[in-house]
């Protein structure tokens, strides 16, 4: 098989079943049950090659749960500098998109947006399922994007 | 061989949340376990400064995601009490209900992950999949399947009709069904054995010593349950705290795993006596003066301090949550144990680390 | 209405607590309120069979509280949680995070206190 061939198969598996990676910020839980329940039977988007990984260098997608406060905001950032590109982010929940019900509490930062940059905003309080799996087929469309633009620089 | 320091957490892939421990290891043994919070600190009890004891309701509910029900209860509760408002008998009972249907669910979440911490996936997806129908029950009566958010000040926000009931029970015997499937496995099963038992060993001397609260200390022999206080219409339902004596992980797992099914049986009866009537009273005035509430959450022991001042604003509000009980004696139970136990030890307080620092 | 709360002082409270740990009590928590610019009051709770027993100690805000963790060990994370939040500082902690058990530098130290500010007249 010319390598073309396989290049373009691991191309098109990388931009339909994405590797995520959890992280929770100042989550009240309720997002964080929602994002296993996806993995769970009834949702199961493991049947999808959608795999939840613990290691950000696997992964694809970083998924944000709860607000930002002064010490998780480092290891978000740092989790997020280990990830390869192209990656894409994307904040669940009222917390993590603006901070939700705790945004005027004196150790909360705000949302995800205020330390990394965020490429899909999924709300609810607390998410629902169906809402994640949403936003994670909208956030393969910027995966697809940003690998385009990658490959475009790298030709010129 | 000489010490080495292990850092555990707080991003970690058997750790649902961000917790940080850093252990002391001897050729494998741990011999000291030095817990570091503060990755999910909020300030939330700060907030009674600009919200009033109404909206206070739905910011307590978000003190945990898991058991957001159980934490609204306990503070309505409280102020209840404080306001001396008589709340409808039958408001009373669908939170049992409520509370009994969070206690399932959450029970049935920690199993599938303590199932998980020693690589049963099977296990894990089975108990997550009985779940689902709680989280059903829990959308079809309250709109929403985690945050249900049905307290209110003085009673319930929503009701439940007859067709609703009848299709909780039958749910319920359906997911009686299925958890009993499970027994064989969790009580009996010769792998969870060889990993559980004798593993983080608590004595009852030592949990109460240490002020460990809920399966934590009913694992250990100590029938002591927030339920007993005959909250809400905990006096009219029988009830008695399960409890397991070795005060090892599988003693812990067995409070949790026999309690699903006690709560299926208390959800029953809840219903069976629910009289009918109104589900709210309209409270008048303003709270004053200082009061303690607690409740029994899926983890143990919930207690609320509410101080109001005869203003919409409180003085203060404390929780203390029943993982910030338990972590006194995780730490203590650490020590000696093998460090690839440590996920099961730390797991088997079912840890809910957003409770704990707020 | 108000919870019934046993008086203690500065130099009674370890005192009361050692008792109270004689009687096999299970120690449930400390609770602190900022009363006004000057005073911190602490609420010590135990529970002996589902029965709850207060201690009240009202301290100046500049004042060192002993601390009962060396005889009840689960005291430790509370009272870190109350050096954190009220600024109270605890004498003989068995394990001290040096009022950043929850918050780092960037954040407002001790958040719970209430200030006030008095504006010195010039000399």
């Amino acid at each position: 098989m010319p390598v073309s061939v396989i290049k373009d198969f691991i191309e098109k598996s990388r931009l339909k079943s994405p590797w995520l990676v959890h992280f929770d910020c100042g989550s009240c839980n309720g997002c964080d049950i929602e994002v296993l329940a996806c993995l769970t039977p009834l949702y199961d988007v493991e049947r999808f090659g959608i795999l939840n990984i613990g290691n950000p260098k696997h992964a694809d997608m970083l998924l944000v749960t709860g607000t930002v406060n002064h010490r998780n905001k480092k290891v978000l950032k740092n989790l997020y500098d280990q990830m390869p590109h192209p990656k894409v982010v994307l904040a669940l929940g009222a917390c993590g998109t603006s901070g939700g019900v705790f945004r005027e509490a004196y150790n909360v930062v705000g949302g995800v947006d205020k330390v990394i940059p965020v490429d899909v905003y999924v709300p609810g309080c607390a998410v629902k399922p169906e809402a994640i799996i949403d936003g994670v087929v909208t956030a393969l469309g910027r995966l697809a994007e940003k690998r385009a633009e990658a490959s475009a620089s790298a030709k010129e | 061989m000489a010490k080495m320091t292990l850092p555990f957490g707080p991003q970690h892939p058997v750790l649902p949340e961000p917790i940080h421990l850093s252990l002391t290891v001897e050729d494998e043994i741990v011999t000291q376990a030095i817990p570091a919070l503060g990755y999910v600190h909020r300030g939330l009890e700060k907030l009674v400064d600009i919200r009033d004891f109404n909206q206070m309701v739905q910011i307590v509910e978000r003190v945990c995601g898991i058991c957001s029900k159980i934490h609204a209860m306990c503070y309505v509760q409280g102020l209840e009490e404080l306001m001396k408002v008589d709340v409808p008998p039958r408001a009373k009972y669908l939170r049992v209900m409520w509370s009994e249907l969070h206690r399932i669910h959450s029970h049935l979440l920690w199993l599938g992950l303590f199932a998980d911490a020693f690589g049963m996936e099977s296990l894990f997806m089975q108990c997550w999949r009985i779940r689902e129908k709680i989280m059903d029950i829990n959308e079809a009566t309250t709109g929403a399947r985690v945050i249900v958010s049905v307290n209110v000040v003085g009673g319930l926000r929503c009701d439940v009709d007859d067709t609703q009931t009848r299709w909780i029970l039958s749910e319920l015997d359906e997911v009686e069904r299925e958890v009993r499937r499970l027994e064989s496995t969790f009580v009996n099963d010769y792998t969870i054995k060889k990993r559980t038992c004798g593993i983080g060993v608590l004595s009852a001397e030592k949990a109460l010593e240490l002020g460990a609260a809920g399966p934590t200390l009913r694992g250990s022999g100590v029938a002591q349950d927030m339920r007993q206080l005959k909250y809400a219409a905990f006096d009219s339902i029988d009830f008695e705290p399960v409890t397991a004596l070795d005060g090892d992980s599988y003693s812990r797992m067995k409070v949790r795993y026999y309690e699903t099914l006690q709560s299926i049986d208390l959800v029953r009866q809840a219903i069976a006596k629910m009289p009918d009537g109104d589900i709210a009273v309209k409270v008048k005035g303003r709270p004053e003066g200082e009061i303690l509430s607690r409740v029994e959450q899926p983890r143990g022991e919930l207690f609320y301090y509410i101080k109001g001042n005869g203003t919409k604003y409180l003085d203060r509000v404390r929780i203390r949550t029943p993982t910030f009980a338990n972590i006194p004696p995780l730490a203590a139970m650490l020590p000696g144990i093998e460090l690839a136990d440590v996920p099961i030890v730390v797991l088997s307080i079912d840890p809910c680390i957003s409770c704990t620092e707020r | 209405m108000s919870i019934e709360t046993i008086p203690a002082a500065l130099d009674t409270i370890v005192g009361e607590v050692v008792k109270m740990k004689a009687q096999e009590a299970r120690f449930l928590t400390m609770t602190a309120v900022s009363l006004d610019e000057k005073t911190t009051e602490l609420l010590y709770t135990f529970d002996q069979d589902l029965v709850m027993t207060h201690y009240r100690l009202t301290v100046p805000k500049d004042t060192h509280v002993p601390s009962i963790s060396p005889v009840y060990f689960a005291a430790f994370l509370v009272e870190n949680e109350i050096c954190d939040q009220f600024g109270v500082v605890f004498d003989g902690l068995v394990l001290d995070f040096g009022g950043k058990l929850y918050l780092d530098e960037e954040a407002q130290r001790t958040p719970f206190c209430k200030f006030a500010v008095t504006r010195k007249e010039k000399a």
